[in-house]
């Protein structure tokens, strides 16, 4: 707390000098009303940050968690001030609405399992027996496939109920471009989306209604964000990253994808982070980007978002790991801050 | 309302002329009123079949009888969610009507006089109860009651037998056409209960004292004097409990399993219309996704609307066959 006081004169005259720049008409930059809409995944994290930024630099920020889908379009509509996608835009996407984006959090997406007498952390998964899995090529736990690498665990011979997700999510394109990155029959058969063609299983509607399914169902399997498997207490798999290491889902597992993760030769932040190459690195690692105008129309609104944005990088980080997402390493975050300053005009 | 009471206001009678005014006018009223529903009808289920060209245009026929369901492939098709939607509508009427006209009959003939209204209160709560606390109701504690308990018992007895072994075979998991079906089931009882209670209600007691001095049963009562004076009014009932089982979205996509599988088995996950699209309008990123939910939402109207129709003609001909016209 003594951190973000210290913080608050330097911010408030950030967005002083911003608001001197841009327009003159634009009124003092404490009275900006900020606009964002998009992903879920990013919505509680981004609600705190604006109420500790409100209180400091009397900017409002109205986010509205439509779904990314809805902040895409939203932002090219120029209705809001920023949008929020968990699936990045490719650079080109972004040069026809004169678009700039880059990531704000990191999060990660982890099996979850409902097997009697496995706890969290017991059970190893591989890529490919995932995706076997969910396309229904490996039916029963006690598989030779899921048995080998998991020598001295008691296996059931019962049949695996899958659970995915029914709503198109972010969460659902990180996890099936991940199965798509290690098993090449899934890429050539449900291959990547917000949602896919599953053969069979059952939908349950947002991480909650998929830790729901999970919890009640005996001997299921699903998918859900990082902070659902914490709230809910929830038996997760230890999963093989690209370098060959069983690694649990946690904040330093995900920083180390993140860290590790290409961003350097990545246009526009157009990255997915899945089995990134770290020996540390959780391989479902996901980000949600910030959609901003490049040249917008009210400059000092413009200029508010930015400094709200950077305020949320640097100062915000802390926020973010007490609600269970991981904060960016500071590399990444002089990355993008530089490409905020060369892009957003 | 208030323009009627002004006709009849004693300073307006005197003056003929100006009350003759007032009676157009309130006749132009109402025919708005009613008119307003038809043109706002026809609006929405012009701009569904509008937004749904695009899906009609590229899929034809096959949008109706395809199971395919593949938004990275760009595949659509409405079957599942059809075929979930009336069976699940199905599965609710089943069990919603014989439940609710037992609750009327036994509120308006049955149960004592003062305990009547508190039951008819109590009722007509139930349907003020919020969708998703049924569906949360149903996901948390109805469905794992019934895979412990209703489920593996239902495929050990009858999932063996021939013709209606399909139906109840598969794994007990609890979510499925059968769960979703008794939780809508639950939900429109209220609807159906509380308007034949009413109805029954409005049976002049003369009809029915004339049949116990005849030495009817309450059952005889029932079945041919309190049921036949009610037709009409208890089917409209019944109709108004399936339109909302047909529609019904939220309770509907926490117990049915949201999986475009088509599948006999009512112990299966299936889909709904509602639950489809309410699940995948948010993220719907091609146009010929969104069209081909906008496409579902004018099914479900194609489907309510026959559904409808059907009834309206069973009335008709249960009516001439019993020599009575409305």
């Amino acid at each position: 707390m003594n951190k973000l006081l210290l913080a608050l004169p330097a911010v408030a005259l950030l967005v002083a000098c911003h608001n001197q720049a841009g327009n003159a008409g634009g009124g003092a930059a404490s009275g900006a009303q900020i606009t964002g809409a998009g992903s879920t995944f990013v919505y509680p994290v981004l609600s705190a940050w604006a109420a500790d930024y409100q209180k400091q630099s009397g900017s409002s920020i109205n986010y509205q968690s439509i779904g990314s889908g809805g902040g895409i379009s939203q932002v090219e509509a120029g209705t809001v001030d920023f949008g929020a996608t968990d699936q990045p835009l490719k650079p080109d996407e972004l040069a026809k609405n004169n678009l700039a984006q880059f990531p704000v959090v990191v999060g990660g997406i982890v099996p979850v399992v409902n097997i009697a007498g496995i706890d969290a952390g017991k059970l190893k998964l591989t890529g490919p027996i995932l995706a076997d899995i969910y396309q229904g090529k490996i039916k029963n736990w006690n598989d030779p496939a899921i048995v080998k690498i998991n020598p001295g665990v008691n296996l059931p011979s019962s049949a695996i109920s899958t659970v995915h997700r029914s709503d198109g999510s972010g969460t659902t394109f990180n996890f099936t471009h991940y199965l798509g990155q290690v098993s090449p029959a899934w890429k050539a058969g449900p291959g990547e989306g917000k949602t896919v063609d599953w053969a069979g299983g059952i939908g349950g509607k947002g991480n909650e209604g998929v830790a729901g399914y999970v919890k009640q169902l005996p001997n299921s399997l699903g998918y859900v964000e990082y902070a659902y498997v914490m709230q809910n207490h929830m038996a997760y798999a230890l999963l093989q990253n690209a370098a060959g290491q069983f690694v649990a889902p946690s904040a330093d597992t995900f920083a180390a994808a993140a860290a590790t993760a290409d961003w350097r030769n990545a246009q526009d932040f157009n990255l997915v982070m899945t089995n990134a190459p770290g020996p540390q690195a959780y391989p479902i690692a996901a980000s949600t980007f910030i959609l901003l105008p490049k040249q917008p129309k009210d400059k000092a609104k413009s200029n508010a978002v930015v400094a709200f944005f950077k305020y949320s990088l640097e100062k915000g980080q802390a926020e973010a790991s007490k609600l269970d997402y991981v904060p960016l390493p500071d590399d990444l975050v002089k990355q993008i801050e530089s490409y905020i300053s060369q892009n957003v005009k | 309302m208030n323009a009627s009471a002004a006709t009849i206001e004693p300073d307006a009678i005197p003056d003929a002329k100006s009350g003759a005014g007032a009676d157009h006018v309130f006749h132009l009223i109402t025919a708005g009123a009613a008119w307003f529903v038809l043109i706002l009808l026809g609006a929405i289920a012009l701009s569904m079949a509008w937004g749904g060209r695009l899906a009609f245009e590229t899929f034809g026929w096959r949008f109706v009888t395809s199971p395919d369901w593949d938004a990275v492939g760009g595949h659509f098709g409405a079957l599942v969610p059809i075929y979930g939607t009336l069976v699940t509508s199905a599965i609710a009427l089943v069990i919603a009507v014989p439940v609710s006209i037992g609750i009327a009959l036994f509120l308006t003939d049955i149960a004592p006089r003062w305990t009547r209204s508190p039951i008819a209160i109590a009722i007509e709560l139930l349907a003020a109860i919020p969708s998703i606390i049924y569906g949360m109701w149903g996901l948390f504690v109805f469905a794992p009651f019934m895979a412990a308990h209703v489920e593996p018992w239902l495929s050990d007895h009858l999932g063996n037998k021939a013709i209606i072994g399909p139906l109840f075979s598969g794994p007990p998991i609890g979510i499925g056409m059968l769960t979703a079906g008794i939780v809508l089931g639950i939900m429109v009882i209220p609807f159906i209960a509380s308007v034949a209670r009413e109805v029954f209600s409005a049976v002049p007691p003369p009809l029915r004292e004339s049949a116990v001095a005849l030495g009817s049963t309450r059952w005889e009562v029932l079945r041919s004097v309190t049921l036949p004076y009610t037709r009409s009014a208890v089917i409209g009932a019944i109709f108004l409990g399936l339109g909302r089982a047909l529609g019904e979205t939220m309770a509907v996509t926490f117990v049915l399993g949201n999986a475009h599988a088509l599948s006999p088995s009512l112990l299966m996950p299936s889909n709904s219309i509602a639950a489809a699209i309410a699940n995948e309008f948010t993220e719907a990123d091609t146009d010929l996704y969104r069209s081909s939910l906008i496409a579902l939402g004018f099914l479900l109207f194609i489907v309510t609307l026959i559904v409808l129709t059907i009834a309206k003609l069973l009335l008709l001909r249960i009516n001439k066959q019993m020599g009575r016209t409305h």
